[in-house]
């Protein structure tokens, strides 16, 4: 009896365990992992960040963007950032509270940097990863002109774009915080 | 434990308006129910074609076929579907101009149980799948950690593993349905991009631990080695909890364009953030903001605000079986079927309806039910020849309950995109022709759908 008791017990934890072993329980690795050096770290780290952490020396003009967007970014994207087989970067005529929203830079992007961060590396699509620092600058400059949110004289680089003020800035509800707050 | 001694036969009545019947049917003797066919039934022109290219059988002996008079074909060292089964495959969407750029939907109307083959797993993808070399791919965890370390593979895969059957399910499955008119599509290539595996990998925690996690790191950025490089954000609390480095899929090395070498696997929680070919991870006080984290995967609400981390899946239901545009055959006894999740654990009941939602029964459910993976529903129903309108609903062991479209459509407007979830129905014609719909009533043919497929 006490025999079958303990393989009843032991058959208990063991169902237990299999469900959830992770929860809590942390399973130690055999420790392979090799030391990155920080120049190693540097070279691979490319995301910047809201507050403006991860973004490059370098800097680039409205102008030099205009010119860029040209030879890089017109195929897909269209004259001024629209009208191409690639959605619209800006031109936005109906805000997004209108039967038919337009989803634009200026309409609904809520940092300048994450502009920087998905420009430098995803694109352009056919050669991702080739536009330099100072190209990814100016190229969000024009972008941020395109859309009215700078002036046409601005120069981009890692302080300017910290003043860039994003129209919906503040049009987000954070649903993750929300439930997180609830289950408390 | 509960034991089944009543030989009590159930009864043939329905327990729900326009013929569900009692769901222990199912076990009763001398009962015979029919599957719908997926394949055969297309429009009427179309029958009338295929019974005419049968009009010359070919002459096959059905005492000893042919195969049944000389040796079979050897062994294979990898095994494909028949090539009678050609016609299962995935459906693909894609920019006019990047063909990489898209999404392939997962044919949920030609598939059965609860596991998702890998050749049909559905795919999203943002620029293309890279052809990786595993030798030159390694991961990098650094940023808030004690020690910033590199990663092969041959070392990742002397790692102690554990594995999991869970869905993987795209934020913008579904996506159709905020239309105002409903496509007339089979099922898969309406709510297709979402497929269950089971996958086996190493556990975060245990690599995290390796590293050692600062306190104030509260964030991971994950970012795929494909052309996009993609990166998003996920709360360490999720990945410290059931979040894997995947390495297999359905037993076998993942496929190149589910993430090999190496992929995220983030249980419940949308798509996107499962990123495949995953290289680098960095720990974080704050999330990067990645443009797929906010200008995509945010659901514009009417108000003009958008939700953003809606990362958990809510609970959907779709019926697999009938099928839009294909014919219940004759009046009879037939099996409605379909599939069941919830990001937030395991499904607790499914109910269907055959009278637009008037009345519902509850489904039998396939075990073992697994949280966070497909639960296969089964519903005995007798068709009479009359019209009828199929629909499913799952609730899931939190209690939440998947909503009626019009509930989801006032809540969220038409304009969110993404994280669809609401009530499929099914209309049933008198002749048997079978209709996806919105609602019992005609749709508004006047006004233009969103073109949404097509957004890329």
């Amino acid at each position: 009896m006490t025999k079958i008791l303990a393989i009843l017990a032991l058959m208990l934890i063991g169902s237990v365990y299999a469900t959830d072993h992770q929860k809590g329980v942390i399973q130690e690795g055999p420790n392979l992992g090799q030391p990155a050096t920080p120049e190693e770290v540097a070279a691979l780290s490319i995301n910047v960040f809201p507050d403006g952490r991860g973004l490059p020396e370098g800097s680039g003009s409205v102008t030099q963007g205009a010119k860029i967007y040209q030879s890089n970014c017109i195929a897909c994207h269209g004259v001024g950032g629209l009208g191409g087989s690639a959605e619209p970067l800006a031109g936005a005529e109906m805000s997004l509270t209108s039967e038919w929203p337009e989803k634009t830079i200026g309409t609904l992007w809520p940092h300048a940097t994450t502009l920087f961060d998905f420009t430098r590396r995803s694109m352009p699509m056919t050669a991702p990863g080739s536009l330099s620092n100072d190209e990814t600058y100016a190229l969000t400059a024009y972008l941020l002109y395109l859309n009215n949110i700078v002036a046409e004289d601005l120069v981009l680089n890692k302080e300017t774009i910290m003043q860039v003020k994003m129209p919906n800035a503040d049009g987000f509800i954070n649903i993750y915080e929300q439930e997180k707050q609830k289950g408390k | 434990m509960r034991k089944t001694k009543s030989k009590m036969p159930v009864s043939l009545e329905p327990v729900a308006g326009n013929g569900l019947l009692d769901r222990r049917l199912f076990l009763q003797k001398g009962l015979t129910f029919t599957a719908f066919t997926a394949a055969a039934a297309t429009a009427p022109a179309v029958i009338a074609e295929v019974a005419d290219s049968s009009a010359k059988p070919t002459e096959i002996d059905p005492v000893r076929p042919p195969w049944m008079r000389q040796p079979g074909q050897p062994f294979s060292p990898y095994g494909v579907p028949s090539p009678h089964e050609d016609k299962v495959m995935r459906l693909p969407s894609m920019n006019s101009v990047l063909q990489g750029n898209g999404a392939s939907w997962s044919p949920l109307h030609q598939l059965e149980g609860s596991i998702t083959p890998n050749g049909l797993h559905y795919e999203r993808h943002h620029n293309g799948v890279p052809q990786i070399d595993p030798k030159h791919h390694k991961l990098l965890i650094h940023g808030l950690v004690e020690k910033e370390l590199f990663f092969s593979i041959d070392d990742l895969m002397r790692y102690p593993r554990h594995s999991q059957t869970c869905f993987v399910e795209c934020g913008g499955n579904s996506n159709s349905s905020w239309n105002k008119n409903a496509t007339r599509s089979p099922v898969g290539s309406i709510h297709g991009l979402v497929s269950c595996s089971n996958w086996a990998g190493i556990p975060l925690s245990t690599l995290f631990s390796e590293v050692g996690v600062k306190k104030n790191a509260k964030w991971l950025i994950a970012e795929g080695a494909d052309a996009f490089a993609m990166n998003m954000s996920i709360p360490l609390e999720k990945a410290m909890d059931d979040a894997m480095l995947a390495l297999y899929q359905n037993g076998e090395r993942l496929r190149p364009e589910n993430g090999y070498p190496m992929r995220l696997l983030v249980p419940g929680w949308e798509g996107v953030l499962n990123v495949k070919w995953v290289r680098r991870i960095e720990l974080s006080d704050q999330p990067v903001m990645a443009r797929n984290e906010t200008s995509k995967y945010t659901e514009l609400l009417p108000s003009g605000k958008s939700r953003i981390f809606t990362l958990e899946m809510d609970a959907k239901s779709v019926i697999t079986s009938p099928v839009s545009s294909t014919f219940v055959p004759a009046p009879g006894l037939f099996q409605i079927s379909g599939i069941a999740w919830s990001g937030r654990g395991k499904v607790k009941k499914v109910e269907v309806s055959a009278d637009n939602g008037e009345t519902w029964a509850e489904a039998a459910l396939d075990g073992p039910i697994i949280p966070k993976a497909f639960t296969r529903f089964r519903m005995p129903w007798r068709w009479e020849g009359k019209p009828a309108y199929l629909k499913s609903r799952v609730t899931d062991e939190t209690g939440y309950v998947q909503p009626e479209r019009d509930e989801l459509v006032a809540k969220r407007g038409r304009h969110g995109y993404f994280h669809y979830n609401a009530i499929m129905t099914l209309a049933v014609e008198d002749d048997g022709f079978v209709t996806h719909v919105y609602k019992a009533e005609e749709d508004d043919k006047d006004s233009g759908n969103l073109g949404i497929d097509a957004d890329w």
